[in-house]
């Protein structure tokens, strides 16, 4: 269950989308896809599921060419999200599942359990343009994984929802995934990724930046954060050796530093210069990782 | 089995929603209010005309002329009768001033015994009664002339005759002057009919494809089945709608005929040559037809994927409704002459091909391999075109940006390029 990505690169004329790509991405787990906007990733999807040609490289699942025999073990949450505005949430779900290979009653008694668990289940029959736009969120995302399929990618799957309707998604994907899909999926939420993924790749202008299991990529990214609050004055921290960077926050600052060594000389050096509430050092996060490695420029 | 599968998903989807749809409902059933009309055009226009026939009074002071008058008027005019009137002017006009009569008469002979008339209606717009009896008069005049100068009445009757005038074609295939007034018609409708169905399907098609691509639902759709299964199934699930749309109008239209065939044989009928046309021109006119659909159809599609938004699908196909009325103005120009050699030219143009080709067809007597070549031209054509359409509507699909539709289309094909 591993969909593999060898070399694969996109030109549109003289604009090279995605550069030489290379991925392994393990089946039956959540894989995370970051990267700012333009930088490849809707293309890496739409080469996955064979929207795109290839202008060069190789794309397999568990060593088969993906082609459209297989589009029914796939799922798919396109980034625009689209449905049919004058359907009904029954039609169009019933359409769209008979086109990835189910029957009709399956599909029926699916999209009511589904629709039972996002606690919407008044929608069956009301027509798309009708609902809100994080309910219609809901039903696209049904549309993905009614058929339950083998390879799920979701394209931006939580923007534009309220903190409870993705905290319902987020569980529902977690569900999907435990019954054994393989999600491929992007964001540009951070704290999703690192929630939910246990390996990712960012991608800046169509070339991986970092890739691996998160754990690694924190480990070996070195620095770390450092949260102190102090009474007397911070500032002679901005220029001490080891510190990368300097944050003033409301009761003291943020730094980032070198290695954790540094943190050690940092509290040494503190003795005696005031009362000290807080002194934490933390792992950096995802957040941190992305803006070092993609650019300060994109937030 | 898998593609062929989902073709059907699509084809059955794509007829259900459109045969559902208000447009559909709202359109068939005009169409067949009108035919159900055009056929019963003289029940209607007797509907709304007086039961009773119009009388024209006529003070008759001439001993003898209120008889012929009265039989040849009646004769060409049904509704209306001649009466005689034994009163004096003043009260006949009154009369007709009262309505009770259409119009009156006074007929008397001058000096030199020929008839002397005058006529008093309300309405002088109504000069269609007006001239039938001055016609009357004058016939009757030109009689009374010719028997005062003494001539004989059967060498009248013989200088009045109609020259006999016969035309023969020597060429024993060339049909007759019958058959082409027939075929004229046939081929009108059968033209017509097409012009109307590729503007209104093309049109419908165009707009689905946009409709899909600004709703994104496009992106989901060609995830599950190739662009060029859905491409496909689209067109030829809108062509059944048409031909449904069609069928209902047809089987209307044949049943009502039906039920009164006896009243509209000499009427309309006869004037577009329906009864007995070679079943050869019906074959090949749904031939024709159907490939022309498929060519224009193609066409749309191509067209419809390449803009963002539904509203500009009927700014997208503007291409096509130019070829298609080029088409029909060449169409309708060649039912004069058939033979020209610009209509031998453009019949083998495959955008023109399935109205002009089917127009020689009807009037002329077209070589068999002319034909096939014509077909075979037309099918090389919508395969290639086919193959294009597939190839711009896989990138264009994907594609939402507004520059002008030849850019757009290099660009679609560009996206969808396989290698390099």
């Amino acid at each position: 269950m591993t969909l593999l990505l060898e070399n694969v690169t996109k030109r549109f004329g003289e604009h090279t989308a995605v550069n030489n790509l290379s991925l392994e991405i393990p089946g039956k787990e959540i894989f995370g896809f970051l990267g700012g906007n333009g930088a490849g990733k809707t293309t890496t999807f739409r080469m996955i599921l064979g929207l795109l040609d290839k202008s060069a490289g190789n794309i397999s699942w568990n060593g088969e060419q993906i082609n459209y025999g297989k589009s029914n073990m796939i799922g798919y949450l396109p980034e625009e999200r689209g449905l049919y505005p004058k359907l009904k949430v029954k039609e169009q779900i019933i359409y769209l599942g008979r086109l990835r290979g189910m029957g009709k009653q399956e599909i029926v008694s699916e999209l009511e359990k589904w629709l039972e668990r996002f606690k919407v289940p008044e929608y069956m029959d009301k027509k798309v343009e009708e609902l809100s736009k994080g309910n219609q969120q809901k039903i696209q995302f049904i549309s993905a994984v009614i058929h339950k399929p083998k390879l799920l990618i979701l394209d931006e799957p939580f923007s534009g929802l309220d903190p409870v309707n993705v905290e319902m998604l987020k569980e529902a994907v977690l569900d999907v995934k435990d019954s054994g899909t393989s999600i491929v999926f992007s964001s540009h939420q951070m704290d999703h990724v690192e929630e939910m993924c246990e390996h990712l790749c960012i991608l800046q202008k169509g070339k991986p930046v970092v890739q691996g299991a998160l754990r690694e990529i924190k480990r070996s990214f070195g620095k770390k954060n450092l949260i102190v609050h102090a009474d007397g004055s911070l500032d002679f921290l901005k220029e001490f050796p080891g510190v990368v960077s300097y944050k003033k926050v409301m009761d003291g600052c943020k730094l980032q530093i070198k290695d954790e060594e540094v943190s050690q000389e940092i509290l040494q050096a503190l003795q005696g210069r005031g009362f000290i509430r807080k002194f934490e050092l933390e792992e950096p996060s995802l957040n941190d990782i992305f803006i070092e490695k993609v650019g300060a420029s994109y937030e | 089995m898998l593609l062929m599968n989902k073709f059907w998903i699509i084809f059955a989807h794509t007829y259900l929603n459109k045969i559902k749809s208000r447009t559909f409902i709202i359109t068939t059933a005009l169409f067949v209010l009108l035919v159900i009309g055009s056929v019963n055009i003289q029940n209607i226009v007797a509907l709304f005309s007086d039961e009773s026939k119009n009388q024209i009074a006529v003070i008759d002071q001439t001993e003898g002329l209120l008889a012929p008058l009265k039989l040849g008027i009646e004769n060409v005019n049904e509704d209306v009768e001649i009466v005689a009137y034994d009163g004096t002017e003043e009260d006949v006009k009154t009369a007709v001033q009262d309505g009770e009569y259409e119009a009156a008469l006074t007929l008397s002979l001058n000096d030199e015994g020929l008839p002397d008339a005058t006529y008093f209606t309300n309405d002088i717009a109504n000069t269609g009664l007006q001239q039938a009896i001055q016609e009357q008069l004058q016939q009757i005049k030109v009689g009374i002339a010719i028997e005062q100068a003494g001539f004989d009445e059967a060498l009248v009757l013989s200088i009045n005759e109609a020259v006999s005038f016969h035309t023969v074609a020597l060429d024993e295939n060339a049909k007759t002057l019958e058959e082409m007034f027939q075929a004229q018609g046939v081929v009108y409708i059968m033209v017509f009919l097409m012009y109307i169905v590729v503007i209104m399907y093309g049109t419908m098609i165009a707009t689905d494809v946009a409709t899909e691509k600004s709703s994104r639902v496009m992106e989901l759709l060609i995830s599950s089945a190739s662009p060029v299964t859905h491409m496909f199934a689209k067109i030829i699930g809108i062509a059944l709608v048409g031909l449904t749309q069609i069928g209902i109008i047809v089987a209307v239209a044949v049943g009502v005929i039906s039920s009164q065939k006896d009243e509209l044989v000499g009427g309309f009928l006869d004037v577009f040559g329906f009864l007995d046309t070679p079943t050869s021109l019906i074959v090949y006119g749904i031939l024709f037809f159907l490939l022309g659909y498929l060519l224009y159809a193609t066409l749309a599609a191509m067209l419809g994927s390449l803009v963002s938004r539904s509203e500009e699908a009927n700014q997208a196909v503007t291409p096509l409704m130019m070829l298609i009325v080029i088409a029909f103005l060449i169409a309708m120009f060649g039912l004069t002459m058939p033979d020209s050699s610009f209509i031998t030219v453009t019949s083998f143009i495959p955008f023109f091909t399935p109205m002009v080709m089917l127009l020689r067809v009807g009037m002329l007597d077209v070589p068999f391999w002319e034909i096939a070549m014509s077909i075979g031209i037309l099918i090389a054509t919508i395969i290639i075109l086919g193959l294009l359409g597939a190839r711009v509507y896989k990138g264009g699909v994907l594609m939402y940006s507004s520059a002008n539709p030849l850019k757009s289309m290099m660009k679609a094909i560009q996206l969808s390029k396989k290698e390099k």
